[in-house]
C-alpha cells in the first residue's frame, strides 16, 4: 500500500535528521584530525581552513601505532580463529552427536553467558597472571579463544541443515567427524562468515581485559594505545582525532564490507555486546 | 546403523532422530567424537570462565590482595562492608539511574527508528548503515570522540553559542555527564535496537493490522493497542539487554569519565575495576561483582514476571 507523499517526506525527514545526529561526532573527528591546533581551539568553522594531512604523521610518531595495530591484527586472527575451530566442532557436537549430559552442559554454559564480565575477570586475571602470561599474545588471546555466542550462534544454523544429509553419509560410510567436514562446513560458510565478522569486531573494539594483561607497548592493543594517548596528548585534538580515526577504520570498513552479514546475525540471534 | 531416513525432501529443521533416541546404549563413535569436539572449547571456557565463576564465590569471602599466596578466609565481611559503603550506595544509585534512562531512551529510540524504516522505504539501507556506525566503533573512540564534543570549548558549546546559549562544562557536573554518558550508549546501541525491533516487526501477522484499519484504527491506536502489545517479547529482550549492558558499562565511562566528577558516574563496573585493580582490594571488587551479579538476576527475574503477568491479563 503506498502512502501518501506528505509521510514518506516525513519520514525521510525524520530520519535524515537522526541519520545527521549519529553520523556528526564521526565528521567532527574527520575533520577535526586535519586541522591546526590552533583551529580547533578557535572552533572558527567545521571544515579545516586549510588541510593539514600531516597530523596524521605526526601522532604515528607521538605513538607507536604501528606496533598497537600489529598487536590488535595479531590478537584479532588468533581469537577469530580459535572461535571459528574451537566453537563450530563444540557447536556440532551440541547439534548432532548425542552423548551424556548434552543438554546439562549446553544449559550451564547458557547460564554462563550470563555472568557479568566482571565476576569472572578478576579470577581469570590471576589464572593468566600464575601462568606467567600478563604482557604476552598468550595471555590476550588464549582465554579468548572459545565463546558461547560462537556455539549457540553456529549450534543454531547446523541444526538448521536438514538431517537427511547427514544420514545419507552415514549411509556412504561417512564416520561423524567426516560428517562434519565434509557436509555441516562447507554448508555452513555464511554462518562462519557471520561469526568471523562478530569475533573480528570483538577483538578488535575489545578494551577491559587487553586493559588488564597488558603493560607495554610491546603487547598493547590499538585501544589501549589510543586510551594512553588521550592521557598524554590531552590538549592535542587535532593528534587525537587523527590516532582515533585510525583506529576506527579497521572496523568501519568490516561493517561497510559485511553489513548484510552482520545485520543478519544480529537478527537471528539477538547477539549484543 | 540406526540412521533412519525419513520420507519427504524438505523435512522440518530440527534435531537428528538418532539424537532424539533415547540412549539405549552410547554409540561409542558418536561419544568418542563428542568428546574430541567439545574438549578445547570446554578447556578454554572451563579454566577462564567456569572455574572463574566459582572461584570468584570463593575469592568474595576473603580478604585478598590480589598477590598474597594466602588468601585470608573473612566470611561475610566483605558484604557487611558493602552494606555500610557511601561509595557502594553511590554507586548504585550512578548505576540505577543510568540504568533507567538507558532502558527507556533504548526502547524508544529503537522501536521509533523501526517503525520508521518499517514499511517500504527508499534508501533502508543506507539509513540502516548510518545507524549501526556507532555500534562497530570501539567504545574507546566513541568515548574520546564524545569527550572533546563536550569539551567547554568542544563542539557542542559551540553550536550553544551560535543561538546566544552559554554551554556548561558538561563533564564537570555530576548529573550533567551521568546523562551524557546516557546518551552516549544510547547512541552506540540504537543500531542494535532498531534491527531487534525491525526483525520483530516484520514476523507480526499482517491480518491484524488489517482488521484494526478496517475498524478505523488511527496510526497511534494502532501502535498502541496492536503495535506495541505485539512487540512486547522483543521489550522484554531490549530491556533486559539495556540492564545488562548498564550493569556492565565500563569502557565508555574508563575514558569519557573515568568515574568523576567525584563519582558521579562511578557505574558498579568501574567501581569494581578500581576497587580490584586501582587499589588492589581484590576481594572486596569480587564482592561488589557478585552483589552486581544478583541484581542483574533480579531485575531480569522482575521484569521477566512483569511482562509474564501482562501477556496473561489479555
Amino acid at each position: 500500500m503506498r502512502q501518501p507523499l506528505a509521510t514518506r517526506v516525513g519520514r525521510h525527514a525524520i530520519l535524515l535528521i537522526g541519520s545527521a545526529v549519529v553520523i556528526l561526532p564521526f565528521l567532527w573527528m574527520f575533520t577535526t584530525s586535519l586541522q591546526s591546533r590552533a583551529e580547533t581551539y578557535t572552533n572558527s568553522s567545521v571544515l579545516p581552513t586549510s588541510w593539514h594531512w600531516e597530523n596524521y604523521v605526526h601522532a604515528w610518531q607521538a605513538a607507536p601505532f604501528g606496533q598497537y595495530y600489529l598487536n590488535s591484527i595479531v590478537m584479532a586472527i588468533g581469537i577469530v580463529g580459535g572461535h571459528l575451530v574451537f566453537d563450530s566442532l563444540a557447536a556440532y557436537a551440541f547439534a548432532r552427536l548425542h552423548f551424556p549430559l548434552r543438554n546439562t552442559l549446553f544449559v550451564v554454559l547458557l547460564a554462563a553467558l550470563m555472568i557479568p564480565t566482571f565476576v569472572t575477570i578478576i579470577p581469570a586475571y590471576t589464572i593468566v597472571a600464575n601462568l606467567g602470561w600478563i604482557d604476552s599474545y598468550a595471555g590476550l588471546i588464549v582465554p579468548r579463544m572459545a565463546d558461547v555466542f560462537g556455539i549457540i550462534l553456529l549450534r543454531q544454523y547446523f541444526s538448521s541443515i536438514p538431517v537427511e544429509l547427514d544420514d545419507a553419509a552415514r549411509i556412504d560410510g561417512c564416520s561423524r567427524a567426516g560428517t562434519f567436514f565434509r557436509i555441516i562446513v562447507p554448508l555452513s560458510r555464511p554462518a562462519f562468515a557471520t561469526l568471523a565478522i562478530f569475533s573480528f569486531l570483538f577483538a578488535w573494539n575489545d578494551f577491559l581485559w587487553p586493559l588488564l594483561v597488558t603493560n607495554t607497548d610491546d603487547v598493547r592493543t590499538i585501544q589501549i594505545g589510543l586510551s594512553a594517548f588521550v592521557g598524554r596528548y590531552g590538549t592535542s585534538w587535532n593528534y587525537l582525532m587523527a590516532g582515533t580515526l585510525t583506529a576506527t577504520i579497521p572496523s568501519i570498513v568490516v561493517f561497510l564490507f559485511f553489513q548484510r552479514a552482520l545485520v543478519r546475525g544480529i537478527a537471528t540471534t539477538g547477539l549484543k555486546d | 546403523m540406526h540412521s533412519t531416513v525419513r520420507p519427504g525432501r524438505h523435512a522440518p529443521a530440527g534435531p537428528a532422530p538418532y539424537a532424539e533416541r533415547k540412549h539405549a546404549r552410547w554409540d561409542r563413535e558418536q561419544v568418542l567424537t563428542a568428546a574430541a569436539f567439545l574438549t578445547p572449547a570446554l578447556l578454554i571456557l572451563g579454566v577462564f570462565v567456569l572455574y572463574p565463576i566459582v572461584n570468584a564465590g570463593y575469592i568474595s569471602l576473603t580478604s585478598w590482595n590480589g598477590f598474597d599466596p594466602v588468601k585470608q578466609f573473612a566470611g561475610l565481611d566483605n558484604y557487611v562492608r558493602l552494606a555500610s559503603d557511601p561509595e557502594f550506595w553511590n554507586s548504585l544509585l550512578v548505576t540505577a539511574v543510568y540504568a533507567t534512562g538507558v532502558c527507556v531512551l533504548s526502547v524508544v529510540s529503537g522501536l521509533a527508528i523501526a517503525l520508521l524504516l518499517d514499511a517500504p522505504l527508499r534508501g533502508r539501507g543506507f539509513y540502516r548503515g548510518v545507524y549501526f556506525l556507532p555500534a562497530v566503533t570501539s567504545s574507546v573512540a566513541a568515548a574520546i570522540v564524545w569527550k572533546y564534543m563536550l569539551d567547554p570549548a568542544g563542539f557542542v558549546n559551540a553550536v550553544l553559542a551560535q543561538f546566544g546559549i552559554a554551554g556548561p562544562d558538561w563533564l564537570q557536573d555530576r548529573w550533567l555527564a551521568l546523562g551524557a554518558l546516557t546518551l552516549l550508549t544510547v547512541w552506540k546501541n540504537i543500531g542494535f535496537n532498531a534491527v531487534l525491533y525491525l526483525t520483530a516487526m516484520q514476523a507480526l501477522p499482517v491480518g491484524v493490522y488489517e482488521a484494526a484499519q478496517l475498524d478505523g484504527a488511527s496510526f497511534w491506536q494502532r501502535l498502541r493497542y496492536v503495535t506495541v502489545p505485539l512487540l512486547s517479547p522483543m521489550t522484554f529482550f531490549v530491556v533486559v539487554q539495556a540492564l545488562i549492558t548498564s550493569f556492565q558499562a565500563f569502557d565508555l565511562v574508563y575514558v569519557l569519565t573515568g568515574g568523576g566528577p567525584r563519582g558521579g558516574t562511578e557505574v558498579l563496573g568501574m567501581f569494581t575495576y578500581r576497587t580490584a585493580f586501582r587499589i588492589g582490594d581484590f576481594g572486596y571488587g569480587t564482592a561488589i561483582a557478585f552483589v552486581t551479579l544478583l541484581l542483574v538476576l533480579g531485575v531480569t527475574l522482575v521484569q521477566w514476571r512483569a511482562s509474564g503477568s501482562g501477556r496473561a491479563d489479555r
